[in-house]
């Protein structure tokens, strides 16, 4: 009978150097300072968190009809959900609320549409672009149809700030590529009139453009002719973020090889072919960080429209929040319009890391 | 654009130059007509309305209290007078918006590097919070949420001669009384001396490799020439203190809580865009880097200080202009919480009073445009200085 070597089972790792002790013990308390820096901060989000929990939870009340019903101490929601309605529509009459709900699944489903593998992209996307607003603006504004005539003034709330946000990037991309492509080009007028918009525009608050809109757009029209304040004030965000929009358009286009633009002319492509085919594809890839947040500057931007005197979501939490019923409320105000402003703008940045994954076509080794 | 050689059937149009010609002439026509237009048409309003352009109305008295005036201000003042207090404003509140939010963004964007594994979770909730929730409503949130809510003069919080309450920030207030010009010139004598000290040091380390503590030993030096001549001109500096009276508070220098809400706005939102920045500025600078440096024997300090931040730099300077131009440009927002800045005075109340748009609006644009140009002039000159010298 011969004796076989039989190996004893190997012993797990000690326990001090994987598993969450030894996590622990790398990540937060590696060296004296580190240690005292972890109880510090232990310390602070304890001094924050409690009373926020306090206030905003435990101490909360949640239903009510004015501020004075407000006893427990805590945070007020009641306000946000009495006056729920009116920060997501404005001053929108009530009984026409279906028409903002409407236009909005609508765009919800068009959206949605773009999962659908049998439907041609291209047209969904003139769809979107081109049929679709003329409807959500036949169905926002009325007096066609039957419909009751709304005046822009009574939109407001959420509603106005994703309008805004939304006509605003739409419009501003094209115009920011144009101003970028001007720039680069080689005619010396047409780079001269690029230059002097872009850094006119760059070199000035939003709020002296919108200020403008609002105030000198009319001393500039002749007589009689005059259009919406809305309209006017769209028009500035545009142009405003449209020229930030070139400039980062432009950093795309110097990073792209001049051998892409010489391969290009060799394929006897025109000016625009080219473009189109060749070089826009690849810078615009290349700068989507960048244009992303021009995007969520803008759309945080949209909230200054307030003060030109338009009620955006800000400026309907600002008017309900001074309301006698109301006083007091601000904080709970401003945290629900916070966390709205927050989630959207931090949806819009993480969506943009994923187009930037999905478009990635380096040869960038994992 | 090259003339098209070829003797193939090129007619006029199809000439790349010519037709860059013609399209030029086309754009350069509309610019000029619209702009002929626009103009027709404000002459004609201006006309019809009776307003004359100019700028006469500087001088007229402006009849408005600013708030806010670091320069001798009253009501009798013109409307110059008032455009010069709210200039000053503005550049107040931006460099000291700068200055505080370099701070905050240095410290952060290094917290957030941490290899503290909470310093670093911490830093990132800051700054993920505060870059995507907009500006006016976080300057709303302190100035009518915050500093709202503090309570009146009379329970203010104290801290030594320093109060806190409703109607802002209270502290002593220096009066410089005969004699403080010494004092001053004595700050400036230990300022040459600690350049001279620095060029000295310098000059010595590239001759001999010793190396002389300068920046400490230059600031001892700032210290002890400025105490000198405090001690020698026998402290001529008396201090206004503000004191807790029946119904108000006397005496001391106020902060009101528009400058502080649109002070810490400013500074905390600029200053997450700005740690962002130097995080990914320190990140850029590759590892071996400081393998090599620690490899050379030179302590993390000086690793950082001489490898790491010169490099690091290169990388921050572009981005931190544009941060440092949109907060300027930003602390016009201070018009919606009534802080008298260039645009709550000039383009609100001016123009509300007088009707002069196109001057007001011009005004605030041109002091705008100069304020970005010359920041952005700096900072190329500083990024120049800083950048790689390349053969």
């Amino acid at each position: 009978m011969t004796k076989v070597f039989q190996p004893s089972p190997s012993l797990p790792p000690p326990v001090n150097s994987v598993g969450p002790v030894a996590w622990v013990k790398q990540n937060l308390f590696s060296t004296p300072a580190n240690t005292i820096l972890t109880l510090l901060s232990l310390y602070i989000i304890y001094l924050l968190v409690v009373p926020v929990i306090n206030w905003g939870i435990i101490d909360a009340t949640w239903s009510g009809e004015s501020k004075a019903e407000c006893t427990a101490g805590g945070a007020c929601w009641a306000f946000i959900r009495v006056r729920f309605d009116q920060f997501m529509y404005g001053r929108y009459p009530i009984e026409e609320y279906w028409r903002v709900n409407l236009s909005a699944i609508m765009l919800i489903v068009l959206v949605g549409m773009y999962a659908v593998k049998a439907v041609n992209k291209t047209m969904l996307t003139a769809g979107i672009l081109l049929v679709y607003p003329v409807i959500a603006y036949i169905l926002f504004a009325g007096d066609v149809f039957g419909l009751q005539r709304v005046e822009t003034e009574l939109w407001g709330g959420l509603f106005l700030t994703i309008l805004l946000g939304m006509i605003g990037i739409i419009a501003s991309f094209p115009l920011g590529v144009l101003l970028a492509l001007g720039r680069r080009s080689n005619m010396p007028i047409v780079k001269s009139v690029c230059i002097i918009f872009i850094e006119t525009v760059r070199a000035v608050p939003l709020i002296t453009i919108l200020f403008m809109a609002s105030v000198m757009i009319p001393l500039f029209l002749p007589d009689g002719l005059n259009f919406n304040k809305l309209l006017r004030v769209l028009i500035g965000i545009t142009l405003f973020s449209a020229a930030y929009m070139a400039e980062v358009i432009r950093g795309g286009l110097q990073a792209i090889p001049k051998g892409q633009y010489e391969a290009a002319d060799a394929m006897g492509l025109t000016y625009w072919q080219s473009m189109i085919l060749v070089i826009l594809p690849q810078a615009l890839k290349l700068v989507i960080p960048g244009i992303v947040n021009t995007f969520i500057g803008l759309f945080k931007d949209t909230t200054l429209v307030y003060i030109v005197g338009m009620f955006d979501l800000l400026g309907m939490i600002q008017l309900a929040s001074h309301s006698p019923n109301w006083l007091g409320t601000t904080i709970e105000g401003y945290a629900f319009s916070g966390f709205l402003y927050w989630a959207i703008c931090f949806a819009m940045s993480r969506y943009s890391m994923a187009v930037e994954r999905r478009l990635e076509t380096g040869h960038k080794r994992n | 654009m090259s003339k098209n050689n070829s003797t193939t059937n090129t007619s006029f149009l199809n000439d790349a130059g010519n037709r860059a010609l013609i399209f030029q002439a086309l754009l350069l026509g509309l610019v000029v007509f619209v702009g002929y237009y626009l103009f027709s048409n404000l002459q004609a309003n201006l006309d019809k309305q009776g307003i004359s352009t100019g700028f006469t109305f500087l001088n007229q008295p402006a009849g408005f209290p600013i708030l806010l005036h670091l320069i001798e201000y009253t009501e009798a003042n013109s409307y110059g007078r008032a455009f010069l207090v709210a200039l000053i404003n503005t550049f107040v509140i931006s460099l000291l918006g700068i200055v505080l939010a370099t701070i905050i963004g240095v410290l952060m964007g290094l917290a957030r590097l941490s290899n503290n594994w909470l310093i670093a979770r911490l830093a990132t909730v800051y700054i993920e919070t505060l870059r995507n929730i907009p500006l006016l409503l976080q300057m709303f949130f302190w100035y009518f949420a915050v500093l709202a809510a503090l309570p009146g003069p009379r329970n203010s919080f104290i801290l030594g001669d320093f109060m806190l309450n409703k109607r802002g920030i209270y502290s002593p207030e220096p009066l410089f009384q005969d004699g403080f010009g010494f004092v001053i010139f004595g700050f400036f004598v230990g300022v040459a001396a600690s350049i001279a000290l620095i060029i000295w040091a310098k000059k010595r380390q590239s001759q001999t490799g010793d190396w002389f503590p300068a920046y400490w030993a230059s600031l001892g030096v700032i210290i002890a020439t400025t105490f000198l001549a405090l001690v020698f001109t026998g402290f001529p500096v008396e201090f206004n203190v503000p004191e807790l009276g029946r119904f108000n508070i006397r005496g001391g220098m106020v902060l009101p809580p528009e400058f502080v809400a649109v002070l810490v706005a400013l500074s905390t939102y600029t200053g997450a865009f700005i740690a962002e920045i130097v995080r990914a500025g320190i990140l850029s600078v590759n590892w071996g880097q400081t393998e090599a440096s620690r490899s050379l024997g030179l302590p993390d300090g000086l690793t950082q200080r001489l490898i790491v931040l010169p490099q690091a730099l290169r990388v921050i300077i572009p981005p931190l202009t544009s941060q440092f131009l949109n907060l300027a440009k930003n602390s016009s927002l201070g018009a919606a919480i009534a802080y008298p800045e260039l645009v709550a005075v000039v383009m609100g109340t001016t123009l509300n009073q007088t009707g002069q748009a196109i001057e007001t609006i011009g005004l605030c644009m041109l002091v705008y445009g100069s304020l970005s140009l010359s920041i952005s002039f700096f900072m190329n000159w500083y990024n120049k200085k800083m950048s790689l010298t390349e053969r």
